[in-house]
This record gives structure tokens, sequence and C-alpha cells, in this order.
């Protein structure tokens, strides 16, 4: 170290502050230690503790009869996970993730392919702040606003009464599965919802996707025959797919994990997240909740490794 | 004709875009013309009548201010440790490369990518298990916790921009690491810190679903706003505060925004 300072040709700081700057510009080591201390303190031990010891307590098991926990390994929580009532909500909430998502990629589609390719100047900045003001604007506010249109007496059936099809609101919801008493305690209304609150996140990362794919390859293709639909599927599809990848991480993980609007808007059947909440809560079964919420993250775990595979984290 | 000058869309995507577009906010804009109902017992469409006199009754109400302070003091002390602990990883991560960078990455974003129902549990069950009474502080822990991401986003894609070429020029200038940081680092990352701050403050006004887990018997506001879709009691109270939250909210996005539109001209971006 001492060679250093004595070839260097800069004179030594004076003062404290100037003899730490030096210290700092010959060691970046010790600095970088200095930055990243606090940041690894919170993250890895406050945040990443509470995660492990949350996924430690679903190997546990709760005495039926103390309904105290008892701490002896055992995969017998995860066992209750497959008894059919249980199996029944991990299903509901899988097969609902994967329709929403379905559904957000589609309506998301138009936008963001509009976005990325046709907006110009103004219209550019309306698409984006268009996108980023849902994206970013109260969730239960959100949420409140469909349960004032899908309630009985709301907009959806003054509109649908107003041209005269309210036959067909009442025929979807005599249906089996989707239909219900009214549109907000029904599957439909879940569905809804769910679609509305995550689709931004699916449009975001589908415009990035969009945005790096020249409109003379979309030329190109027409050139050469191509009608819209074949540019489509084999063009612009499997350009789109990383980024349409990308987004389904984001409402398939938040479908997973929510618990606030199916409780709000749907029927009283239980998805993962209320089942969590309510294992946690008024079960006091600690053990099993961890157990669902360990589903979530195994599901994710397998849905990011594949997706990690499509190359679907560039277009993040 | 040059294919390029051709930039008109077809007319069913317009439809398609335009109809998405709407979809989005035609909810939203449905909260505002509720604000001004009449009508108190349900969710009447079309209002049978409009009035103000929610606006008074709201103001009234200290319920709704204890919980509107609450969640002004929670995001402001997250925003601060988010700002910290954000600015600290972003400048680590975009200014040296060293083992395990990409999983400090990883580690920032785990707390917005997991469910935050997970987030939630795991803290409770933490706080449960080293005997924490729910408190202002652990809320804060949790909201600070996924504020993180926001902030180290913004200035990480800032770092990134600002050229390592001026602080080598400062250095090489006689200024020591502190000079440079507060007259060169700064006034380059500072509109990025500010965007940062401002999301992770609209982050954590909003948020519900971890600070059930975290908050005890205190209501943030959005708490307050659970309890009453839950269970509503003052549905014309509820309308009005839904309204006035979307006009909060908007503000630091839209600030945010314009903060950050001109990133690309940072100084000494051309290098």
């Amino acid at each position: 170290m001492s060679a250093v300072v004595d070839t260097s040709i800069l004179a030594r700081r004076e003062g404290a502050s100037g003899r730490l700057s030096d210290f700092f510009w010959r060691n970046p080591k010790i600095l970088l230690l200095l930055m990243l201390t606090p940041p690894l303190l919170w993250l890895g031990v406050i945040y990443l503790g509470s995660l492990f010891a949350l996924l430690l307590q679903s190997f546990f098991s709760i005495d039926d009869f103390s309904g105290l926990i008892n701490y002896e390994f055992t995969l017998a929580t995860y066992r209750q996970l497959l008894i059919p009532s249980n199996f029944d909500i991990i299903l509901r909430t899988v097969v609902m993730a994967a329709l929403v998502t379905l559904a957000s990629a589609i309506i998301a589609f138009p936008i963001a392919y509009y976005a990325a390719r046709y907006a110009k100047g103004k219209w550019k900045v309306i698409f984006y702040l268009g996108v980023m003001l849902p994206l970013w604007s109260s969730y239960l506010v959100k949420v409140y606003a469909w349960k004032l249109i899908l309630a009985k007496e709301g907009i959806i059936t003054w509109a649908l009464a107003k041209l005269n099809l309210l036959w067909l609101l009442e025929a979807w919801l005599s249906l089996p599965v989707v239909g219900g008493s009214s549109l907000s305690i029904s599957y439909t209304g879940t569905f809804i919802v769910f679609i509305y609150v995550w689709m931004p996140f699916m449009i975001l990362p589908i415009q990035a996707a969009l945005e790096r794919v020249q409109g003379n390859l979309i030329e190109a293709s027409a050139d050469l025959g191509g009608n819209p639909a074949q540019t489509f599927r084999y063009v612009l599809f499997p350009l789109a797919l990383p980024g349409i990848i990308a987004g389904s991480i984001f409402t398939f993980s938040l479908t997973l994990g929510d618990y606030i609007i199916p409780q709000i808007i749907g029927s009283s059947r239980l998805f993962i997240g209320q089942a969590v909440y309510a294992q946690q809560g008024t079960a006091g079964n600690i053990p099993l909740a961890a157990a669902f919420t360990v589903v979530p993250i195994v599901i994710m775990g397998l849905y990011l490794w594949m997706a990690k595979r499509q190359g679907a984290f560039d277009a993040l | 004709m040059r294919s390029d000058k051709n930039t008109s869309a077809p007319l069913g995507l317009k439809i398609a875009a335009g109809a998405g577009l709407a979809f989005l906010h035609l909810p939203i804009l449905l909260i505002f013309l509720y604000a001004f109902t009449t009508e108190e017992k349900s969710y009447q469409f079309p209002p049978p009548g409009y009035t103000l006199q929610w606006f008074a009754v709201t103001w009234n109400r200290p319920d709704v201010w204890a919980a509107m302070g609450l969640s002004v003091r929670v995001a402001a002390i997250s925003t601060a440790i988010a700002l910290v602990l954000g600015t600290l990883c972003a400048a680590a991560v975009s200014r040296t490369k060293f083992f395990g960078r990409e999983t400090i990455s990883l580690l920032v974003i785990l707390p917005i990518a997991l469910p935050g129902i997970i987030t939630g549990i795991a803290l409770r069950s933490a706080f449960s298990f080293a005997e924490i009474p729910f408190s202002f502080w652990t809320i804060v822990l949790g909201h600070a916790t996924f504020c993180v991401v926001v902030v180290y986003n913004n200035a990480v894609a800032r770092f990134r921009r600002v050229s390592g070429s001026l602080i080598e020029a400062s250095m090489d200038l006689g200024a020591d690491s502190f000079q440079t940081f507060r007259y060169i680092i700064l006034p380059n990352i500072g509109t990025a810190l500010l965007a940062g701050g401002m999301l992770a403050f609209a982050l954590s006004f909003d948020e519900v679903i971890v600070t059930t887990f975290t908050a005890g018997q205190q209501s943030t506001l959005p708490i307050w706003m659970l309890e009453e879709l839950v269970r509503p009691r003052q549905r014309p109270v509820t309308n009005v505060v839904a309204m006035v939250v979307v006009l909060l909210t908007f503000l630091p996005i839209l600030g945010a925004y314009y903060l950050t539109r001109d990133g690309d001209q940072v100084a000494g971006a051309g290098k």
C-alpha cells in the first residue's frame, strides 16, 4: 500500500474526510461492503429470515386437540393439502390464474401493439400515461369501482336494460359455475376484476418486446405475400412471446396470491390467498397456512424456470 | 411510395386499442361520478341526484383523518428508508462487478415478485416468533421492504447512464469522493431518486395486503377502505375517500413521469 502512496502524483488529503476519501479510493472493496451491508441486512436477514422461518413452519403440524403447534418434523401438513376440499381450492385458483392470464394477454396485445408501432408524439405520451395511471392508482379503489359497476342496481344492469338485453345477463347468470345471483357474487365478476386490476402488468412487457420489432420485418412479411393473419402468426407473435410470458409472470403470480378480490367480488368459495388468511387468522393453524403459501411459491418457481428458458427476462 | 411513411393503423387495431384503454379508465371515472350521488343505501346507477354534502361529511370524520395521517407518516418514513437502502444497493450493483451481483438484484425484486400475502404472513409470523408487538414500526418495516425495489429500479437505470468518465474527471481535478458525490453524482441521479421516492410513496400509501398482516389495531387509509368494502356502512363517505385517493395517487405518478421523461439527456450520456 505504501508504494502506491509514494508514487501518486497528488499529495495525501488533509482532514478526516479527505483521509477517509483516500482510504475508500484505495480500498474499493471496503466501500462496496459498507454500501451493501445496510440493504443486505434488511433484505437478507429480516426479509429472507422471516420467509425461511415461514417455510420451516410448514413442516410442523398442529395438535388437533390442544390447537398448539407441534414442533416436530412432519409432512402431515402437506398431506392435508391433498384432501379434496383443500385441493379444490388450489385447482380453482390455478385455473382462474391461467384464464385471467390468457384473457389479459388477448386484451393487452392490441393496446401494446398500437402503443409500440403506431403511437407517435402526443399519442405516445397518452398511451404511456394511459397505462401507468391505472397501474399505479389505488388497488382498493379499482376493486371498489367494480363493486359499483357489477352491483345489481349498477351501471351494467342499467345499460343492458336500456338496450333490452337484460335477458342475456339473466341467461348468463343462470349458467352453472360462472353464474350466480348477481355479477358481483359470481366467478364471472371475480374474473373480470382480476383482468382489470392486472392488465397494465401485461401491457408494459408486451409493449417493451414489440418496441424492439423492426417495422420492416412486418413489411417484409407482407411483401413476401403473407396476409395479416400469417404475419401475426409467424412474425409478430413469436417475437412478442417473451414479452407475453414476462407479463404472464405478473398476472399469474398476482392472481395466485390475491385474497381481497375474491373476498369482495366473488362467490363464497375460497382461493389460495383466502385459505392462507383464514388458516393463519381465525383457525390459528400457521403450519397449514405456511404449507398453502408454498403452493404459489413452487408454481411460480417452475413458471419462472420455464420463462427463463424462453428468454422472457430480457423483456422485463 | 416509401413503405415507412405508411404509419396509419388498421381500423380494427385502433378500435381494439381504444376499447382497451377505455376499459382501463372508465371504472376510475365512475368513482368520480359516485362521489356526488345523493343515494346512500345502494350503488344505484344513474345516481338519482347530485350533491356536495358528502365532501363536508367526510371532512368532519376524525376516523378518516386519523387513517390518512397514519398512511402519510408510514409512507414518508418507508420512503426515506427505501431511498437510502435502494440507492446504496443500486450504487454498489452498477459501479462494480462482484460475486453474487445477480443474486442481489433478485433479492431486491423478491418482495414484490412474490405474492404480497407471502411477505405479509412471513413478517407476521416472524414478529410473533420474536415477540415484537404490532406498532407503527412494524407497518413501516413491511412497507420499506417492498419499496426498496422501486427506488432501486429507478436509481439503477440512471446510474447506468451516468458516464463513468465524469466521475474520473472529477477525481482527476482533485475532488475527493464526498465532493464528487455531492457535486457530480447527486445532481445527475437526483431526479431519478425523486421519481423513485414518489413511486415508493404511492406504493406504500396504497398498500393493503402486507399491511393487514403487520398492522395490529391501527388502520391506514387502505385498511379503512377495506373494512368499508367488506362491510359497507358509510357508502357516500367511502365514495368521496376513493375519489380523493385517486387524485392523490395521480400526482406522484405524473410527477415521476415528468422527472424521468428527459432521463436520456443526463450530462455525459453521449459518451
